[in-house]
């Protein structure tokens, strides 16, 4: 991008290099599994003067996906994340507050009807008519319903939002259920994780910023390029797995020296993430909770997470074979082939076939035929 | 002694053709391997440096080939004259098995033009049992060309020749018996230096005692074996009172050589490993079930009279040690670093020219020389 694209919102950017703003797209194309020369298309979209609006609506939540985005220690980060957008309503960080601020909110939907997102964090009670989460006195689920129906995209954020999460566990005094269960005849992008990557969510954005459509979506509307992989089979500590290396206990010697954490609870194997590629909070590696020694819970997993016990072991989802002592070297040199194993077997067989043969034949020659020609002359 | 005679008859009937066509593919295959290397038509590699040629042509052929160091043994050192009629069939078997398993090695060899070198003392290198194998092999066949030479003599009618050759030839039986002695044990010895790449249920210290025993167990059953297919092909009577008295060697032989391999592993402490279920152990118990079925045929002395249980005794002998021979040398062999072989089509089909070309030698050498003896002698 030109020098003087970014010179338009270098004042948003808080001193924010460009260099450093352009590393920060290379690493959202990385997330979303782009090639690098979208980057700078990621930079455009991001710099151009028309900023999307985003009408940030919170539920039962505990404010821990606002809090997720505020949080990565990459330098000014948080800065990119509220001016990359145009956050016109977030009860955590509106600076007006009640009349004033639900004012500020219907004059954004009016203004960008049919382009900006909805993002929606915590779950919506449903119970009794949905007084459990009551916002300028108005149950939660007919905010929810009037903004969807005037917004162009629609993200859920975090466990509670995508599919109940902490609220619906049993025995859901609220009747609390997830957005799409709320919007039905939409498509909601969730992206689910307590809390959920902010990565995901910045990928998630931009590649709707990008290129005007939201990215290939799982069954639960989960974007693939975030949960298309199961954490068991991409987690460092996998060799420990299939060795049969594992942690007993919290502090136990195993714990101590890294081992597997499946027999702690540890839902990898039931669960979809990138945590071990992505990583928390940017601070390098294993900065992710089986990385720190904790077994996962399967945040992201609806029927997984806050449903299964911690400490039930998990079901190994895609059973793949012992690896007990797996061949290090390769096949080398030239094994058995069709026609060398069928000559084999035919001359065999003929073997077999002549000696039954000559044997049965033999019998005829009785045990006293000693010096008695059998047949001949 | 008993009188030998040519059986006479026509020589190209169509078991002898049916020979002559798997010769002739053999002839193409060879001709590729001659002029293409090894790698052509083998499938030999780094890690299996030696194939079915060497573990079937040259250690089981020249076990199959030890007829007549067996009956020599008999007849010459034990001193048992009434076996004599069986000497010199034998003794044309070996001559041929060993002569062509001698050939053989020459396919084997990579670079076969220097092949003579074994023979010049500066070039041979002392320090290997192989060369041991190659010039015992090399001298034992000019050994039993002497021998068998008698009956050439005899066909061309070369009478002082051959009564002078009689003088001497004592000389010859003593190498004929001290030679196959020597090599047949080396040819275990050679897979002693295998060390841990051959499986603990065949390496043992007595790889050479048990290859010169189960050499011998061959031998009578390949004498056997021998009589009872040319007595019934040719329609002459069959020889089961001899055979039969020679059978009551087979089990002593037998009872030796089970009693050390079993008993070897056993003590070694790898007999649970002969019962883990994988190819390497249950052609270990294969190997040992024939034998076994053999001993149990042979230990009633009634059986030996049977020329039906004869046969199949003789067939379980071969075909167990046979299988020793086979699983020593490649099945029970892993070079490691993940190299596998199994012959391929043409080094299979070069060896069935080695069998072919040997039935169709003896069919030609009985039919023209006398070597079976004659029946009015009989």
């Amino acid at each position: 991008m030109q020098a003087k694209d970014f010179d338009r919102i270098r004042d948003r950017l808080n001193g924010v290099s460009r260099r450093d703003f352009m590393k920060f797209c290379t690493v959202i194309a990385a997330s979303l599994g782009l090639p690098l020369e979208m980057a700078p298309r990621i930079a455009n979209a991001i710099t151009s003067p028309r900023r999307p609006s985003v009408i940030w609506l919170s539920g039962q939540a505990c404010t821990g996906c606002v809090e997720t985005l505020l949080r990565p220690s990459h330098p000014s980060l948080e800065h990119l994340i509220l001016d990359l957008i145009s956050l016109d309503y977030n009860e955590t960080l509106n600076a007006g507050a009640g009349h004033q601020a639900e004012e500020e909110m219907q004059k954004a939907i009016n203004e960008n009807a049919g382009k900006f997102i909805m993002v929606v964090d915590g779950a919506i009670p449903l119970k009794d008519g949905g007084i459990y989460c009551m916002v300028g006195n108005r149950p939660f689920v007919d905010i929810v319903r009037e903004v969807d129906a005037k917004a162009g995209a629609v993200i859920a954020i975090g466990s509670c939002a995508s599919w109940g999460g902490i609220p619906s566990a049993a025995p859901n005094p609220t009747g609390a259920v997830g957005l799409p269960e709320v919007l039905k005849n939409r498509t909601v992008v969730t992206v689910p994780g307590c809390p959920p990557n902010p990565y995901n969510f910045l990928s998630t954005v931009l590649h709707y910023l990008t290129f005007n459509k939201l990215p290939a979506l799982d069954s639960s509307g989960r974007p693939k390029f975030a949960y298309g992989r199961l954490i068991h089979e991409n987690c460092e500590r996998r060799p420990h797995f299939d060795a049969g290396r594992f942690a007993n206990k919290f502090g136990d010697e195993g714990h101590r020296l890294g081992y597997c954490l499946y027999k702690l609870g540890c839902k990898g194997p039931q669960t979809y993430a990138n945590c071990p590629a992505v990583l928390f909070s940017d601070v390098g590696a294993g900065a992710w909770p089986v990385g720190t020694g904790h077994p996962c819970f399967g945040c992201t997993e609806q029927g997984v997470g806050f449903t299964i016990p911690l400490f039930t072991q998990a079901i190994i989802k895609d059973p793949t074979p012992a690896a007990g002592q797996p061949p290090i070297s390769d096949e080398k040199g030239t094994g058995i082939s069709v026609g060398s194993a069928a000559l084999l077997a035919g001359a065999a067989g003929v073997a077999l076939g002549a000696g039954a043969v000559f044997t049965k034949k033999l019998g005829q020659y009785g045990d006293d035929d000693q010096g008695n020609s059998a047949g001949g002359e | 002694m008993s009188e030998a005679k040519p059986i006479g008859g026509r020589i190209f009937t169509w078991p002898f053709m049916a020979c002559l066509a798997v010769v002739l593919i053999a002839v193409y295959f060879l001709a590729q391997r001659f002029i293409y290397g090894l790698g052509a038509v083998t499938n030999m590699n780094d890690g299996y440096p030696w194939g079915i040629w060497i573990a079937y042509d040259v250690v089981i052929g020249t076990a199959l080939a030890c007829g007549g160091y067996a009956m020599a043994l008999l007849v010459y050192v034990f001193n048992r004259g009434e076996y004599h009629p069986l000497v010199r069939p034998a003794m044309m078997a070996s001559m041929f098995g060993y002569t062509l398993a001698g050939v053989s090695v020459f396919f084997d060899i990579g670079r076969y033009w220097q092949g003579y070198n074994i023979f010049l003392p500066g070039f041979a290198n002392f320090r290997s049992v192989l060369l041991e194998v190659a010039l015992c092999i090399g001298t034992y066949v000019l050994v039993l060309w002497i021998e068998f030479a008698p009956a050439i003599l005899e066909k061309l009618k070369a009478d002082r020749l051959k009564a002078r050759l009689n003088r001497i030839i004592f000389v010859f039986i003593a190498l004929g018996v001290l030679l196959p002695t020597m090599h047949q044990s080396s040819l275990g010895t050679m897979m002693l230096a295998a060390g841990y790449k051959l499986s603990p249920l065949w390496q043992t210290g007595f790889l050479p005692l048990l290859f010169l025993v189960s050499a011998l167990m061959i031998g009578y059953a390949v004498v056997i074996f021998e009589s009872t297919i040319s007595c019934v092909a040719f329609r002459r009577p069959l020889e089961t009172d001899l055979l039969g008295r020679l059978a009551g060697v087979i089990p002593w032989i037998l009872v030796i050589y089970l009693i050390i391999r079993i008993e070897d592993v056993n003590l070694r402490g790898y007999l649970p490993l002969a019962f883990s279920g994988d190819l390497r152990s249950n052609m270990f118990l294969l190997e040992n079930t024939f034998l076994g079925l053999a001993l149990l045929i042979l230990l009633y002395p009634a059986n030996r009279i049977k020329p039906r249980l004869l046969f199949l005794s003789a067939v379980f002998i071969m075909c167990g040690a046979g299988l020793y021979r086979i699983n020593t040398y490649l099945v029970g062999f892993d070079p490691g670093n993940g190299w596998q072989y199994f012959p391929s089509v043409q080094e299979i089909t070069i060896t069935f020219a080695i069998i072919a070309a040997e039935i169709m030698a003896y069919i030609w050498f009985v039919k023209k020389l006398p070597v079976l003896a004659d029946l009015k002698h009989a």
